[in-house]
Formats: structure tokens, C-alpha cells, sequence
């Protein structure tokens, strides 16, 4: 089984990336080279995410296809391996990032090669985040992640990059070098940073408190929760399409994924204290961000503020510690992993005709764009959770979750529910109905056989998984059981150290 | 008698054949430095010729100094106890040596350019060269001094070596008065050592600070000198210097100034600290504590306002030396290891950083506004690329080389169980990001400037690309290093007590 695949996924795009460097010539030919490399770099590492998905064992307990090499002296190596929460991650980032590549195909014009390779490069450091073993090298494809993105909204992005650029930098290295000095101290007390033998280590409840924080703080930005949430939507207004969808497809979970692998089973006592806590924050990130989403002008700015309002139920499921509750969580991830990029696709669609962000430009669409129309119309319906797309089931499932440990939260997570549907229709109303009164708005045309090729994969996954959904909840089952039964034995050594105590 | 040192350094009492083996590279560079000068008083225009010829000589000693190490020497103390020829002196005066090294090879082209081609320029990098190998393996408080004034003379004369421009003498009488004031202190506290410590020589102070570790006179002394010393390493509140001069010196200089002056300064101070005076940890720690913090909070914010680009680094260089401090407080032979390895990478980096800073000329003037870099991207990627990744290196941001020196630091600091104080570390890195991040604004987002003089000079653009391939590509191996900076850091640190 050694065959070192996660690290070939991880680093094929790299490698990818170094071959679009080496482009030279004519600046035309030098584009299309570098987009057709980009392309297929990606569809062969989607390929092999593919292979491994098929190869995971879906039943076995622990980490599979692990590596193991010394790296940095002492305990701290390099490791690599997934498990039933990892895998389906590192398949919706290889998944997601050929449609970046193709929905950036003539949108973007200038510097073609570098946007490839940072796309390339960009790819690299997700799926390592997934793969990683080791604290140490988790960090360090967490905190590389920013160099991309940086360059992706700081180049290609709209009027207020720079200051949309800076703001994300600086957000996400504030929080996660809290993290890295949690790290640290993590190190110093158990001499190692490997992951699979800290969810063995039981540390005091007062260690667990601070280094929740930490963890938090950094897990908390990139999610992100109600009140450090400002970075995104200026992020998400200033980028280009394709890096919009992969700061919302991506990214964001980059913050559930590690309050999943590390607070919730490393520091179980922490995680029971701060419940309420999250729960009350996720609560005022589901209804107040809604109610911001309400009064958006911005097409963008909406899906930033909704997104916001998704990661919500993404940390109240992670919090209410339970089967329901992380299952949802993970699948809501997965879920707003492909329904809010296919909106920002959807939104990219629109620019790249009109070039605006405006909801006033727009009004009539439907008469022009039937076939956008429909399309949009199952991506918003998916966001508001309607039964049958896949939204409905990341929605419901953390609402269930939570409704058995506080029902009061549960309703207000529900409320929610109602204002999403509030805003997407509002939304789609505006730009959809309501006959063409912008002279650009009617000499529109329909969606182009590239877009889609874009959005149709997008289309099955939502349908798909709304209708039949087990196959990605039996493959984590095991290991969310698994975080669960950690989480439970740490709080039950904790409750038997303070009986046994003095 | 010579003193049995901690470290189990064997002494030499006679001048011998392996005396003359240990002291090579010192002999070497100071033979070349004569040769040269008396050759440059025949033939002064020969200056490729005098180039070629030091730089033969600094690479062959530093091939010298590790030549004891292959044979199997240790640690070996000679002249009484004077000086010390160990494996930390060893990794830090290759160190050095590459240093000056790269200081003559980025030199050639500005020299000629603004007609400073003067065969004086390799003989004081030389001099400065020796007097920093000293300084390294200075044992006792007068070769301390002593080396200690020969190489800051000769960076005296070289931050005045464009004797028509304004900044530069400028730049050079600055640090000629501050550098004597500072001078004038550290002697003042060795004096005070001696005298309550009753010998000049680390390891019988050492001994003296291990009897009596609060005694007034003692920690009196040792301020005075710290002091001093933070001079000299341009901590907060003795920076003052620092962005004055590295902008009004010739920028290879300030290279010279950023790289090899400040590591033996480093090397010196740690000597004295960790090899004298490590029974005093608890008085020297609380001011090693102020210094960095200091300058790990004056370098990040200070640094925000500057546009001339040299101002910036030297801001920049008085933040990284906060960062190696924090590693010196934790006062353990971790913390040694980290010093010694971000020394390397800092070296690097900023050896990098200048070379691309000689390029930034406009219309044979040099020019050094970060404005000047606006647009870089466009005019000449490579180099743009090249300094961004220096940049972010700089910054600590993984997984460039630079995190890696940053995380040895402040896991040191946290293993010694001072986590605020690695916290405040991180968060000052974070505000430091931010003026590393607007330069690489101005070359990747801004509308381009004025085109800058196009190519780079083949040297500059070779040290350039090494010095970010380096950074680049780190991650893959990371552990050499880190196993070379705990070779050099073992000879230093006492066993634990």
C-alpha cells in the first residue's frame, strides 16, 4: 500500500506548477499552454484523489495510506495519511479545481501563466492541510495556503484588492500564529507533534483551556465565525471568480476541518466548557449575517454574508458533540463546498457579461439566460436547504444534532433557515424576474458550453447527494465516531480525575 | 595556569604546529590583508586582480577553519586562555567568511560604477573579516575589546568609503562617535569585571559569577558590557545607528554591516553570555528580556513609515535580532541551536534582499524608494519572484525558509517556559508582515514605475536567485542545517546543571 499516493496528490500540482514555469515564447502561445497544463495537471490529480477514494477503506478505523519520514529533527516528521474526514475533502479541492482552471478560461487575460500557477501551487497546500499527519506540517501548508491567495485577489481582483488582499493576509496570520504558538507548547509538553499520538495524550483541563483558544482563534478567522468574519466578504467582492470559489469551497473549511481533527477530540474538556459559547456565536452568525445578506447591493457581498451564515450550522454540529451533530457539520461542509462555489460561478457567469456586481443592473435576466436561470435557481434552492438538494440534508442534520443538546438553539438555527430563504429569493427575484429594463440585460446571451460543462458536475453533486447522501456519511461515520468516542473518554477522565482528586 | 573551562577545552601552552593549525584562517587574512596592501601601493589599479586575490583568501580560510574539525579537534583554548578555537567559532566564522565573501562579489559592480574602485575596499573587508573571526573566538575581555575595535574601525572607514557624498560620511562619522561612546561603555564594564572578578578571562569569570551570581559589582560590570554589546548588535534602545547608517553607507557595505558584522556581534555577545557569564542567567536574562522586546516591537512598528528601501531593512535587522534574543533568554542550549540556525537564514536572506537592492539603479544612479520596485513584475519577473519569496521568507511566513528559523526560536523560548513572551514574538512578526507584504505590493499590484536599468549585474543576479532558491526550497530538507547549528551550539552550552 506504500505507495507514497497522498504525497504524489499533494505534490502533482507542484510539479504542474514548475512545468507553467518554464513556459516561454510568444505571450499567446504561452497562455494557452499554460491553461491547457493547468487543466490537465488538475484533472489528472482529480484522477487520483479518485483512485484513493476508491481504494479508502471506508470501514477501518484510523489513518490510511500513511507516510512517514524524518524531516525536522527530533519528533517532528513528516506525515502524511487520511482518514474518513480528510479523504472526502482532499476529492471535493482536486474536484473543484478543474472548474477553477475552466471557469478562469477567458475571464482572465493578463498574466495568464502566473494565475496557473498560483491556482497550481494553491492546490498543493489544501490538499496537504487534509493530508498532513503532524502538527508541523499542517501549519505549514495552513499558513503557506495565504501566499496564493494573496497574489490571487492582491492581481487578478477587482477595484479594492489591495486592501481586500491585506486584510485577508493579515486576518488569517494574526489567528494561526496563535495556533503555532499553541503548537509549541504542545510540543514542549508531549515531545511530539504527531497527530495520531495526540489523540492519544490526555492534557489537563487548564492546558486544554488555553490551547483551545488558540486553536480556536486560528480555526475561528479562517471559518469564519461572527465577529472576525469582516475579511471575507471584502475578500470575496475583490477576487476573481475562480478564487472565489475556492476561498468558499475550500478555505473556509480549512476552519471546520481543524476544530474537527484537533479541538473537539484533543481537548474535550475545553470543547464541553466553550459550548455555549460557540453555540451563542454560531447563532449570531446565522441570524445577523442573514439579516446583513438581506440588505446587500452586492451580488457577491450576498453569497460572502450567506456563507458566513452556513458556517454557522458548520460549528454549532461540531459543538453539539454528537453523532447527528459532526456528521452534519462535515457534510454541510462538503455541501457548501460545491453549492456556494456553484453560485459564485453563476455570479461569474453574469460579470463576465455585464462586468457588474450590482443586484440594481440586473432585472429580466430570465427572458435572455433560461438555461442560467434554471441552473441558479436549484444552486439557491440548495442553499436555502430545500429537501432534495444536498443543502437540505448539511442544514437538517446539525439542526437534529443540536436539538438534543439545547432545543432553544436548534429553533433559532431554524429561524435562520427562514431568512436564507429570504435573502436567495430575494436575490434571484431582482436579478431574474421582473422583464429586462438595462439595455445590456437584453442582449444577453445563454450559457456557453464550457460554463456548462462547469456547472453541470456541480448541479449532479447537489441533486445527488440531496437525494442519496449515504455514501459520503458512511465514510466518515467511522471516523466521526471515532473523534466522538475520543471526546467522550476525555471528558470521562477528566470527570473521574476531579472524583478521584483530592 | 590556564583555567579549566566548562566546556572540557583543552589548553595549548606553547606555540606548536597545531597552534599554528588553529590559528590559520586569523594568520591567513591577516597575511592577505598586508600582501595587499603593500601590493596595492605598487599596482592600485589593478582591482579585479585584488578582488580575485581576497576572495581566494576568504574562501581559503574558511576552508581552514573546518579543516581542525575534520581532523577531529575540539574545543582548544590557546595564549593563556585568550583565545578559543571550538565548534561554535567554527560555524560562525564560515558564516562570516561567506558573508564577506558575498560582500566583495556584490561590491565589484557598484564600485565601478560609482568610481569608488579603490584597493582599500578588499583590504578592509579583510581586516574587518579578521577582527570578526576574532571576536568570535575571543575568550577573555581584552581580545574581546581588542577585536572588537579592529573590525569596527574598518566598518568605520567603510560606512565613509564614498568620501565625496554627504550621507556617506555622514553615515560614517555617526557610527564612528556612537560605535566610540559604546566602545567607551563596554570598557568601562570590563574594567568593573575585572575588578571584581579578579581575572579578564571568561572561564575564571565564569567561575567568579558562579561563586557570588548576585554580586553587585559583578552584575554592574555586566550590564555595562551588555550594553555595550547591544550596540553593537543594534538592539533596542542602542539602535539608533542602525537605519542612518545603513542608508547613508554604499550598500555593499550595509550588506557587510547586515550580515557579517552583525553575526559575530551575535557571536560575541552569546560568547560572552553563555560562555562567561551563564551562572548569571537570572540578571542577564531580565535585560536580555527588555532588549527584545524592544526591538522585536521597534522593528515592527518603526519600520511601517520608511520608504527608503536600506532604512527598511535596517528596521528589519534590529526586529531580527529581537527574535534571536528571545531564543538567548531561554538560556539553553536549544535556544543556542536557534540562534545559531536562524543566523544562517537570516544571513541568506539578507544577503539576497541587498543583492536585489545594487540592482535598483536608474539611469546610473542608484535608487532606493521602495516606490522605485513599483510594478517590478512587469519590467523583470525573475527578480521580482526572487525577492518577493525573500520577502515572505523575511516575513516568517511557511514554508519558506524563514518560518523555519522563527518556529526553532520560539519553540526554544516556549521550551523554556516562556510562552508570553513568545506570544508577544508572534504577534510583533505579524505587524512586521505587513511592511514585507506592501513591498511585494508594490512589485506584483502596482502600476509599474520607471523601467529600472536593465540586466542585473550576472553576480548579483546569481547571488539573488541562490539566495531565494535557498528559501524556496528549505522545507524539503530542513534537518542539515538544524544538525550543523546544533554542532556548533553543543561547544558552547554547559551541560545542564
Amino acid at each position: 500500500m506504500n505507495v507514497l499516493i497522498l504525497s504524489l496528490i499533494t505534490f502533482l500540482p507542484l510539479a504542474g506548477a514548475i512545468v507553467v514555469c518554464m513556459a516561454q515564447g510568444e505571450a499567446e502561445a504561452v497562455a494557452r499552454n499554460a491553461r491547457y497544463a493547468a487543466l490537465w495537471t488538475t484533472l489528472v490529480t482529480l484522477f487520483l484523489a479518485l483512485f484513493m477514494w476508491a481504494r479508502f477503506d471506508a470501514n477501518a478505523s484510523g489513518f490510511q495510506f500513511v507516510e512517514d519520514f524524518a524531516w525536522l529533527g527530533g519528533n517532528i516528521r513528516y506525515r502524511m495519511g487520511v482518514d474518513g474526514i480528510s479523504a472526502p475533502f482532499i476529492v471535493l479541492t482536486a474536484a473543484l479545481m478543474p472548474l477553477c482552471i475552466l471557469a478562469s478560461w477567458t475571464s482572465i487575460r493578463k498574466r495568464v501563466k502566473e494565475y496557473m500557477i498560483a491556482f497550481l501551487v494553491l492546490e498543493t497546500l489544501l490538499i496537504g492541510v487534509f493530508c498532513a499527519l503532524d502538527l508541523v506540517v499542517f501549519y505549514l501548508f495552513f499558513e503557506g495556503s495565504l501566499i496564493p491567495m494573496f497574489f490571487i485577489i492582491g492581481i487578478w481582483g477587482g477595484a479594492r484588492r489591495i486592501y481586500a488582499t491585506f486584510k485577508f493576509f493579515l486576518y488569517t496570520f494574526l489567528g494561526s500564529v496563535l495556533m503555532l504558538v499553541a503548537i509549541m507548547v504542545i510540543y514542549r509538553q508531549t515531545g511530539t507533534t504527531s497527530i495520531p499520538a495526540l489523540l492519544q495524550y490526555v492534557f489537563s483541563p487548564e492546558a486544554q483551556m488555553w490551547l483551545w483558544l488558540a486553536f480556536f482563534a486560528a480555526f475561528m478567522v479562517k471559518l469564519p465565525m461572527w465577529p472576525v468574519h469582516t475579511w471575507l466578504p471584502d475578500a470575496h467582492v475583490e477576487a476573481p471568480t475562480a478564487g472565489s470559489v475556492i476561498l468558499a469551497g475550500v478555505l473556509l473549511k480549512l476552519g471546520g476541518y481543524g476544530l474537527l481533527r484537533f479541538s473537539l477530540p484533543m481537548f474535550p474538556v475545553a470543547s464541553e466548557q466553550f459550548a455555549m459559547p460557540v453555540f451563542v456565536l454560531s447563532i449570531i452568525a446565522i441570524l445577523y449575517t442573514s439579516l446583513v445578506a438581506l440588505a446587500q447591493e452586492d451580488v457577491k457581498k450576498l453569497i460572502a454574508y450567506s456563507s458566513v451564515a452556513h458556517m454557522g450550522y458548520v460549528t454549532m454540529g461540531i459543538f453539539s458533540a454528537n453523532a447527528q451533530g459532526v456528521q452534519g457539520a462535515l457534510f454541510q461542509m462538503l455541501s457548501h463546498g460545491w453549492i456556494s462555489a456553484a453560485l459564485f460561478l453563476c455570479v461569474g457567469i453574469l460579470y463576465d457579461r455585464t462586468h457588474s456586481r450590482e443586484i440594481s443592473a440586473y432585472g429580466g435576466v430570465v427572458e435572455r439566460m433560461p438555461l442560467f436561470a434554471f441552473a441558479l435557481m436549484t444552486f439557491s434552492l440548495a442553499n436555502v436547504g430545500l429537501p432534495g438538494t444536498s443543502g437540505f440534508i448539511g442544514e437538517i442534520l446539525p439542526i437534529v444534532g443540536v436539538f438534543g443538546v439545547h432545543a432553544w438553539v436548534a429553533a433559532l438555527a431554524a429561524a435562520g433557515m427562514i431568512l436564507s430563504a429570504a435573502y436567495m429569493l430575494y436575490l434571484y427575484r431582482r436579478v431574474m424576474f421582473g422583464g429586462p429594463v438595462h439595455e445590456t440585460i437584453k442582449n444577453l446571451a445563454d450559457m456557453t458550453p464550457r460554463e456548462m460543462a462547469v456547472l453541470l458536475p456541480l448541479l449532479l453533486a447537489t441533486i445527488f447527494f440531496g437525494i442519496h447522501p449515504s455514501p459520503i456519511l458512511d465514510a466518515l461515520a467511522v471516523s466521526a465516531d471515532q473523534i466522538l468516542l475520543r471526546y467522550q473518554e476525555g471528558i470521562a477522565v477528566a470527570a473521574g480525575a476531579v472524583q478521584a482528586g483530592p | 595556569m590556564i583555567p579549566a573551562s566548562p566546556v572540557g577545552l583543552s589548553a595549548l601552552e606553547s606555540l606548536s604546529a597545531t597552534s599554528l593549525l588553529l590559528l590559520f584562517p586569523e594568520l591567513l587574512l591577516s597575511l592577505a590583508a598586508m600582501a595587499l596592501l603593500l601590493f596595492g601601493a605598487f599596482r592600485p589599479e589593478a582591482m579585479r586582480l585584488f578582488h580575485r586575490l581576497a576572495l581566494v583568501a576568504l574562501l581559503l580560510a574558511a576552508l581552514t577553519v573546518l579543516l581542525p574539525a575534520w581532523l577531529g579537534f575540539g574545543g582548544v583554548v590557546l595564549f593563556g586562555g585568550a583565545f578559543v578555537a571550538d565548534d561554535f567559532s567554527r560555524y560562525m566564522k564560515c558564516l562570516i567568511l561567506l558573508a564577506s565573501v558575498c560582500a566583495i562579489f556584490m561590491s565589484r559592480e557598484y564600485l565601478a560604477r560609482e568610481r569608488l574602485q579603490r584597493f582599500e575596499y578588499p583590504v578592509l573587508i579583510l581586516l574587518a573579516a579578521l577582527g570578526m573571526c576574532l571576536m568570535v573566538s575571543a575568550n577573555d575581555l581584552i581580545l574581546l575589546y581588542l577585536s572588537l575595535e579592529l573590525q569596527g574601525l574598518c566598518l568605520y572607514v567603510l560606512a565613509a568609503f564614498q568620501r565625496d557624498s554627504l550621507r556617506s560620511s555622514e553615515a560614517g562619522l555617526k557610527y564612528f562617535v556612537l560605535g566610540a561612546l559604546s566602545s567607551g561603555i563596554l570598557l568601562y564594564g570590563c574594567s568593573l569585571l575585572y575588578g571584581f572578578g579578579g581575572s579578564v578571562n571568561f572561564a575564571v569569570l565564569s567561575q567568579a559569577a558562579a561563586a557570588q551570581p548576585q554580586h553587585l559589582g559583578l552584575v554592574f560590570g555586566l550590564v555595562f558590557v551588555l550594553a555595550g554589546l547591544a550596540f553593537k548588535v543594534s538592539a533596542v534602545p542602542f539602535h539608533m545607528w542602525t537605519p542612518d547608517v545603513y542608508e547613508g553607507a554604499p550598500t555593499p557595505v550595509a550588506a557587510f554591516f547586515a550580515g557579517a558584522a552583525k553575526l559575530a556581534a551575535v557571536a560575541l555577545l552569546l560568547r560572552f553570555v553563555i560562555g562567561g557569564f551563564f551562572p548569571m542567567l537570572a540578571e542577564w536574562r531580565q535585560i536580555v528580556i527588555a532588549l527584545s522586546v524592544a526591538s522585536m516591537a521597534l522593528g515592527a512598528f518603526a519600520a511601517i513609515g520608511q520608504h527608503n528601501i536600506k532604512r527598511l531593512m535596517a528596521y528589519s535587522a534590529i526586529g531580527h535580532v529581537g527574535y534571536m534574543l528571545t531564543a538567548l533568554v531561554a538560556g539553553s542550549a536549544a535556544g543556542l541551536r536557534a540562534i545559531l540556525f536562524y543566523l544562517a537564514l537570516y544571513l541568506v536572506m539578507n544577503i539576497g534582499v541587498f543583492c536585489a537592492i545594487l540592482a535598483m539603479r536608474r539611469q546610473e544612479q542608484a535608487v532606493e524608494r521602495i516606490d522605485d520596485l513599483s510594478g517590478l513584475h512587469e519590467r523583470q519577473p525573475a527578480m521580482a519572484f526572487l525577492l518577493a519569496i525573500l520577502l515572505f521568507s523575511l516575513a516568517g511566513v511557511p514554508p519558506l525558509a524563514g518560518f523555519f528559523g522563527k518556529f526553532q526560536v520560539f519553540l526554544a523560548v516556549v521550551e523554556a517556559g516562556l510562552v508570553p513572551l513568545a506570544v508577544i514574538g508572534v504577534l510583533a512578526s505579524v505587524v512586521a508582515a505587513f511592511y514585507y507584504l506592501r513591498i511585494v505590493k508594490m512589485m506584483y499590484f502596482d502600476p509599474p514605475a520607471e523601467v529600472l536599468q536593465q540586466p542585473m549585474a550576472r553576480e548579483l543576479f546569481v547571488l539573488l536567485a541562490l539566495a531565494g532558491l535557498v528559501n524556496l526550497l528549505f522545507f524539503i530538507h530542513p534537518g542539515a542545517l538544524l544538525a550543523a547549528a546544533q554542532w556548533g551550539a553543543a561547544a558552547l552550552m554547559p551541560p545542564v546543571i
